[in-house]
């Protein structure tokens, strides 16, 4: 069974971290990836870039709606995700139309992936 | 050991509320000074009570809420007023859940973004020159000691404090705006307050040599003001612009400087060096702001500091599309300094006569500027005018803020010498 670990933390928090508590951070958690991956365990892993880069497509309308900003609701609920590359964000939003038009109603926010490692693990889900 | 990591946490948790908790002081007590005075009483009761209760859901509310009732009490007992009654006396102590929710819901709604925008606009009247908006900056909404701040600016301590407080003094005299503005004057505070951040970044960026150390700090904390700016106005394309430049920039530092301290060129620098998510985020943040259709100053520099962040070596770089934006900067904002750095460019595509020609009606308003000799220099290098680059290069030198600037200048002469000498 493959499982997401979801990470939430305060941005502003996060944000404030000197690079070298940052990178304290990183590095113990590279202790964990490489024990994970050893272990054939580890699926792909991404950092997200923060909130402010992020753009939003509310497919709840009919074109949907292009917002400036992360998904900032409340009633609904994450429920899955993709990883896609693209060469700009214009590119991006037209896939994410695309599956919108496949499955209207809700939205996807769209984030640029900072860190990104590669999956060790073979998804048996 | 437990109290030095409870320490590092604390000190981080208190720098990242203090934007908002300072703000909502501020608009609380309309005095800057008290204002400081309530949020320094509330973070030394959290480095009391954090530690043994762990930290509060909302840290800003715990604060703004503990200052607030501390300071009021206080002010009460100076009134030799009977003391507060029970319950306020509870809410100061531990900051209870139910007051700090109903604060942190208040603070969810518009009103704090105006507070953090207010705390920073008071920091830049257009009439107090750029080091005291910046120093006043750092003290106020950062929260840097004046010891930290003189440090930086490489001046005494006693120096940076009647720097700071003759700048504070110049706030309280021009009136602290506390009305809820109006969407011109939240433009118009924006535009302040991301000029002064800008300045505050580039007091970090350009520090060459021995200052790096000190000053890097700087830079690293204009870009943790924006994108707070930015989470607060997600939609405004000129504050993306203005991320998405220091970014774009900062991504270069670990590139910027050889062994020695000496600057590195942009075409002869190690790219492999630079910061990849650091570039990611810019370019992201382009894209969206030119969603909006509107090249705005900082947007078009970043489109520009994008272009140098695509090409995968110096020679890839679209010098064409690079020449273009500048010419759109030189349209919307007009300066000598745009046109010599739209020169550069022009050099590249149409050789240095066009890129001489083009800069040389500037001579007068650009006769105190290093690099305006600098760039001269190698024009006229390029062209194999040797007895006038050298007068160029000899004058960029005596105009050199930096060692490293001046040793770079050297080397263009060294070149000259060289060539001057067949061996």
């Amino acid at each position: 069974m493959l499982y997401a670990i979801l990470c939430y933390h305060r941005e502003d928090v996060v944000g404030s971290w000197t690079k070298e508590e940052d990178d304290a951070v990183m590095a113990k958690l590279s202790v964990v990836h490489e024990k994970l991956a050893r272990e054939g365990r580890l699926g792909p892993v991404a950092r997200l870039l923060p909130t402010t880069a992020a753009t939003t497509l509310r497919k709840d309308s009919d074109p949907p709606l292009v917002i400036d900003g992360p998904f900032a609701e409340t009633k609904e609920q994450l429920l899955g995700f993709y990883l896609v590359e693209g060469e700009t964000l214009e590119q991006i939003l037209d896939t994410a139309r695309e599956l919108g038009r496949a499955n209207p109603g809700g939205a996807y926010e769209i984030r640029p992936v900072g860190h990104y490692y590669p999956a060790t693990a073979t998804a048996k889900a | 050991m437990a109290e030095a990591a409870d320490m590092a946490w604390i000190n981080t948790a208190l720098t990242a509320a203090r934007p908002q908790a300072m703000g909502a002081l501020l608009r609380y007590f309309r005095d800057l000074d008290r204002a400081e005075e309530a949020f320094q009483e509330a973070c030394l009761r959290a480095l009391k009570a954090w530690p043994r209760n762990g930290p509060p859901r909302d840290a800003a509310a715990w604060l703004i809420l503990v200052g607030r009732n501390a300071t009021v009490d206080s002010l009460r007992r100076l009134a030799r007023q009977q003391a507060l009654p029970e319950e306020d006396t509870l809410l100061a102590e531990g900051g209870e859940d139910d007051a700090e929710a109903t604060l942190a819901d208040r603070l969810d709604g518009a009103d704090y973004r105006d507070d953090i925008l207010r705390l920073l606009f008071i920091c830049c009247p257009p009439d107090l020159p750029a080091a005291q908006q910046i120093a006043l900056a750092l003290r106020i909404v950062s929260g840097l000691s004046v010891a930290e701040i003189a440090r930086a600016f490489l001046i005494g301590d006693s120096a940076m404090e009647q720097r700071i407080t003759r700048a504070k003094a110049r706030v309280t005299r021009s009136g602290v705006p506390f009305e809820t503005p109006g969407a011109p004057e939240r433009a118009e505070r924006l535009g302040a307050v991301a000029a002064m951040l800008y300045l505050l970044f580039n007091e970090g960026y350009s520090a060459g040599g021995d200052t790096v150390e000190r000053r890097a700090p700087l830079a690293q904390e204009a870009i943790r003001l924006a994108r707070l700016l930015l989470r607060l106005f997600p939609s405004e394309p000129e504050i993306m612009g203005l991320l998405a430049l220091m970014l774009l920039q900062q991504a270069r530092a670990g590139a910027r400087f050889d062994a020695d301290g000496a600057a590195v060129l942009l075409e002869d620098q190690d790219r492999g060096r630079w910061n990849g998510p650091m570039i990611a985020e810019g370019l992201a943040l382009i894209d969206k702001a030119m969603r909006h259709g509107r090249p705005t100053p900082y947007l078009v520099q970043a489109a520009i500091a994008a272009l140098h962040a695509r090409a995968a070596t110096a020679a890839d770089t679209d010098w064409t599309q690079i020449d273009l934006l500048y010419a759109t900067l030189e349209h919307i904002q007009p300066s000598p300094v745009v046109t010599l750095n739209r020169s550069v460019a022009t050099a590249k595509v149409r050789g240095p006569a066009a890129a001489l020609a083009m800069i040389e009606p500037l001579a007068d308003r650009l006769a105190g500027y290093f690099h305006f000799f600098g760039v001269k220099g190698a024009y006229l290098t390029q062209l194999g005018r040797t007895a006038e680059a050298r007068v160029a290069f000899d004058r960029a030198i005596a105009l050199a803020h930096t060692p490293a600037e001046a040793a770079h200048i050297r080397q263009h002469l060294d070149g000259l010498q060289r060539e001057a000498t067949p061996t």
